[in-house]
């Protein structure tokens, strides 16, 4: 079966690739804080932040992401360490997101948001207000966190404690899908708290004396497992109408989640084949959740080492193991090579399903301009990329519409 | 003979800014009056004070829409934006102007307010700064995930509990933990950084922080309630009281009040900033500030919302009443507090016959409509005249000990503060009371208050 056919259940189509990069402390590899283009003093810094979205910028992406976690950095998945040698210590991502929005103009700002421990009431309304301080180009990306350190953190749930080699079990699978479906839960709370105020609500109206017309403002109404809530929003309906949910997954339970309420999803395949199955497995979700008909981008994630020589970028990534004392390997498939062999693999990424790439710069101060200044020119000269940015929001530049309120009369 | 207060030196004037906020001091139906939420009225508004030296830019919040009768209160501006991410969006537009947002410790946990704190610090070089709240209504619980857990009577426990746990992880960093020696491949000078254990009656966590101590250390504090409970919170824990009372006798007694308050803790009266709200009208000569002040207020009560503030104290539904006919000649219903909702107003209102009786009496006397028996008794602006009388009015109140300042509450978005800075500033600077440039960087250095690294550094030498 050709990709194509398998396409049809809405990705949004476009003869362009769409562009993301994840923006993470000094890079992607534990070791990129050590090198001479790292500013690993600047980390905490609103000028650090500004750099890397401008460069975003210049290179005409579509989004930045930003990571976040509510407990320190480890180098265990489910604990903390106890290392000194890396990078810890973060800033709040939706604030790194409102402190360089207005310092750009174009780009889309996706922060993360751990929504285990979180209340969706507040991050709605801070993710409309990121959209309005970007003027219509915010998105967020969901995350859930099942360590148990980070419950300590708020002391509201016990979390038992977490072992990779038990991801399997059936405790812990009834764990990880009752954490997704919150998840799912909280993507529609925060969804109708965005459309909980009509875009002409507001209406100051001197006559009557009435600011806003409260037939136009909407209970919310969401009842969960977990929570309820209430509403409407304190704040208005947000310029983008939706801002864009996005969610990294990597099985069936996450993938039932981004089928379910996500825009996009970004998934981890280290091969066409595997980017395949996952699209697929990902659209039958999506016809299972009645969805069908809605755009979902699939992004693929790639921890990338981008030199103009394939062995300089080989030897970039060795240096680095032998600095980190151990060989970097992740949830993503690590490239390393030029950016013409990285747009080649974009390329048959593509064919088989993805819409879209979120990059992760091994070593932010190099791989993020070698993405920006050469991978996208190379995709630009293969007629794949942008030339200059076509919308303003971001979902224009995803091919998204603004979507109509659920709640308004459609008579 | 040189009299005290020629001795006594001159009080530097702090200011600050209060954003328009949802309630009918803010005037939407002006033709000058511009959007609520979009970020270009919040930039403009922050640029304006920053332009005339301001401290602090000021927000208020509510977790929900007021509601009145059962049906959202749609008389005042509604919508608002989220606190931590206007500011930090500010911090963008500004270089010196404090940001200080208010957050509320019942519908939020100190791990994550105490990383947005200290993220906006970073984001803004240290000038945030913490309105405490509190707040215990099952009303406004509706919006989260606990609901209304928290009894009235607990939540000053809780504040304070909440405050001296988000000052434990501020304090978790001590601010040398960053090495980043990429020769040695140190990055953090100790694997134990940002550790913390509290275990209390509120909360009970442990573990590390995540954001490396920021340029302020901790944010400066404010406090708002006005209890006596609240004014003994003030007194031990906040660097500045964000007050009510801007007249000069009511103003002289709540800082003798609270200043005096402050020794029960070991405190200084100049760690412990008073800093009233006040609303202004300016005018080129006073008479027509009279004048625009008298129509300001007519804006700000239409014939609604004079009806909608009788039903504060009736506790009733009053819409059948005519706005411009006399007082209701029914009594207030004394039972529980129903008719508005999301608003600590009603509260003020402790005897509402005696309320009723009295606004009766006095609406008979002058032949005062329903309207005008609001417009009457309710607060003419802190400051009408021109430049020069409320710049003198001003210098006044806080060289008698009024206050160290004012947040000044402006009723026109977003430009409602401009006349302000263009015309009161350079006369308060000219008599030398005022600031003409920032003289330090954070906020703590424009309200004069210590780095918090410094009282530590001085108890751990005691």
């Amino acid at each position: 079966m050709s990709a194509s056919s398998s396409l049809p259940v809405s990705s949004p189509s476009s003869p362009h690739l769409h562009l993301a990069v994840a923006l993470d402390g000094a890079g992607w590899h534990p070791a990129a804080w050590r090198e001479p283009v790292a500013r690993p003093r600047e980390l905490l810094t609103a000028g650090y932040w500004t750099d890397l979205v401008t460069e975003a910028e210049r290179g005409l992406l579509d989004f930045v992401t930003i990571e976040d976690a509510l407990g320190l950095q480890s180098s265990h998945v489910t604990e903390p360490d106890s290392r000194t040698d890396q990078v810890r210590g973060r800033l709040d991502a939706v604030l790194i997101a409102a402190r360089v929005a207005p310092l750009t103009s174009h780009i889309g700002l996706v922060p993360t948001a751990v929504v285990t421990h979180t209340e969706p009431f507040h991050i709605s309304k801070a993710i409309a207000t990121l959209d309005y301080v970007s003027t219509g180009r915010a998105g967020v990306r969901v995350q859930v966190s099942a360590r148990a350190h980070e419950a300590a953190h708020f002391g509201r749930r016990t979390l038992p404690p977490l072992r990779i080699e038990d991801l399997d079990s059936p405790a812990v699978r009834e764990l990880t899908t009752d954490l997704f479906d919150e998840a799912a839960d909280y993507v529609e709370a925060v969804r109708r708290l965005w459309d909980s105020w009509e875009d002409d609500a507001e209406i100051r109206d001197v006559a009557t004396g009435r600011f806003v017309d409260r037939d136009k403002l909407h209970y919310t109404d969401f009842e969960g497992k977990h929570f309820s809530v209430k509403g409407p929003s304190i704040t208005p309906r947000p310029p983008q109408g939706q801002p864009v949910v996005s969610a990294l997954a990597h099985a069936t339970v996450p993938y039932r989640l981004v089928a379910r309420a996500a825009d996009i999803g970004y998934v981890t395949p280290h091969d066409a084949g595997q980017a395949r199955a996952i699209v697929e497995e990902i659209r039958a979700e999506q016809r299972a959740a009645g969805r069908a008909d809605e755009p979902l981008h699939v992004f693929g994630d790639l921890v990338v080492f981008l030199d103009d020589d394939p062995a300089a970028a080989a030897a970039r990534r060795e240096r680095l193991d032998a600095l980190a004392g151990y060989p970097y390997t992740g949830d993503a498939r690590i490239f390393t090579g030029t950016p013409a062999q990285l747009a080649d693999l974009l390329q048959e990424l593509a064919e088989a399903g993805l819409s879209g790439f979120r990059l992760r710069p091994a070593v932010l101060g190099h791989d993020l301009p070698a993405v920006t200044r050469g991978l996208v020119p190379e995709l630009q000269r293969r007629g794949v990329f942008r030339q200059s940015y076509e919308a303003d929001t971001l979902r224009g530049l995803l091919g998204l519409s603004r979507p109509a309120n659920r709640y308004a009369a459609t008579a | 003979m040189s009299s005290t207060s020629q001795d006594k030196p001159r009080k530097q004037v702090h200011l600050a800014a209060h954003f328009p906020g949802v309630n009918n001091t803010t005037v939407w139906s002006d033709p000058e009056a511009g959007s609520h939420i979009e970020f270009s009225s919040f930039a403009h508004f922050a640029r304006t004070a920053e332009r005339a030296k301001f401290d602090f830019l000021f927000l208020a919040e509510g977790l929900r829409l007021r509601e009145q009768g059962g049906k959202v209160y749609d008389l005042d501006v509604v919508g608002r934006p989220d606190t931590f991410t206007i500011l930090t969006a500010l911090a963008a537009v500004t270089e010196h102007l404090g940001l200080t947002g208010t957050i509320n410790s019942t519908f939020n946990e100190p791990y994550e307010v105490a990383r947005q704190f200290a993220s906006l610090d970073h984001l803004s070089d240290g000038r945030a700064a913490w309105n405490v709240v509190t707040s215990w209504d099952a009303f406004t619980g509706e919006n989260f995930r606990r609901g209304g857990f928290l009894p009235q009577e607990e939540r000053y426990s809780r504040a304070k509990e909440f405050l001296t746990t988000a000052n434990e992880l501020f304090d978790s960093w001590h601010g040398d933990e960053i090495v980043a020696d990429a020769q040695t491949g140190t990055f953090l000078r100790d694997a134990k950084a940002g550790a913390f254990v509290h275990q209390g009656q509120h909360f009970d966590i442990q573990g590390q922080f995540n954001v490396p101590r920021s340029p302020q250390g901790r944010p400066v504090i404010f406090q708002a309630g006005d209890s006596d409970e609240g004014r003994e919170f003030a007194a031990s824990s906040a660097d500045a009281i964000f007050s009510r009372y801007a007249t000069l006798k009511e103003g002289q007694a709540f800082y003798t009040d609270v200043k005096g308050r402050l020794a029960r803790y070991g405190r200084t009266r100049d760690q412990l900033l008073i800093l009233p709200a006040a609303t202004f009208v300016l005018g080129d000569t006073d008479a027509e500030a009279e004048e625009i002040s008298r129509e300001v207020r007519r804006q700000q009560v239409s014939g609604a919302t004079a009806i909608k503030h009788l039903e504060f104290v009736w506790n009733r539904d009053l819409s059948a009443y005519d706005p411009e006919g006399p007082l209701p000649d029914i009594d207030p219903d004394l039972g529980e507090h129903t008719i508005a909702r999301g608003r600590a107003q009603v509260r003020m209102y402790r005897d509402p016959l005696a309320t009723a009786r009295e606004w009766r009496e006095l609406a008979a006397a002058n032949k005062w409509s329903i309207r005008d028996l609001v417009i009457e008794t309710g607060n003419r602006q802190a400051f009408v005249g021109s430049p020069a009388t409320v710049a003198e009015t001003i210098d006044s109140f806080v060289q008698a000990d009024a206050s160290d300042g004012f947040i000044l509450v402006p009723h026109i978005t977003p430009g409602g503060l401009d006349a302000f800075a263009d015309t009161v500033v350079p006369l308060l600077q000219e008599r030398g009371v005022y600031r003409t440039e920032y003289e330090g960087t954070t906020l703590r250095d424009h309200l004069g208050l210590a780095h918090p690294d410094n009282v530590r550094d001085e108890r751990a030498a005691s």
